[in-house]
């Protein structure tokens, strides 16, 4: 993976707690499995940025290598893959992404 | 792209020859499955882990020849 995209992925996942890589934007999701993780992150007044890799080819395969993680969406926090749609929908109904995000929700 | 239900299961039980598997046809296309798989391999690693295990079982088709899966992880007692 070209350096510049690496740099580029990581400036993102480390400006912000939160970091959701999704197909689309919050306001308009383009895939039912990012509009899934925006859904929850709302739910529980998670405050995220996004990367809409619809825009970036090179982001959208990038992410991809960066995490060894073949699919899109997928949620950073704390610049740490937390998982993919069906991971946050297991730990939302688990209660455990509250736990896990309880720094940034609320406050 | 899409790739027949019982091919999938024969790619997943090359990985996991003793799991019980469960694969949905969701959309009826080929292309959007869901899979449960049971495997004492899975336990005491984290989700992510046990999710990328199964991503690697697929030898590079997720997000190629198939589109859309959602995987459901369990562990064997």
């Amino acid at each position: 993976m070209d350096s510049k995209v690496k740099e580029t992925i990581e400036g993102k996942i480390n400006n912000d707690d939160l970091h959701l890589f999704m197909k689309g934007t919050p306001l308009f999701p383009q895939c039912g499995f990012s509009s899934t993780v925006v859904q929850i992150l709302t739910y529980l007044e998670a405050p995220f940025s996004s990367t809409n890799v619809l825009e970036d080819e090179s982001i959208r395969e990038g992410i991809k290598e960066f995490s060894n993680w073949p699919t899109i969406p997928q949620l950073y926090y704390k610049g740490e893959l937390i998982g993919g749609c069906d991971i946050i929908k297991e730990m939302f109904e688990d209660g455990e992404l509250q736990e896990e995000l309880k720094d940034i929700i609320n406050n | 792209m899409a790739i027949k239900k019982e091919k999938l299961e024969e790619i997943i039980k090359k990985s996991f020859p003793k799991a019980s598997i469960n694969i949905v046809d969701l959309a009826g296309d080929d292309d959007h499955f869901s899979l449960e798989i049971k495997s004492s391999k899975f336990n005491g690693l984290s989700r992510i882990k046990q999710h990328k295990m199964v991503y690697d079982a697929l030898e590079g088709k997720m997000g190629g020849e198939l589109h859309a899966l959602s995987i459901k992880t369990i562990n064997e007692e």
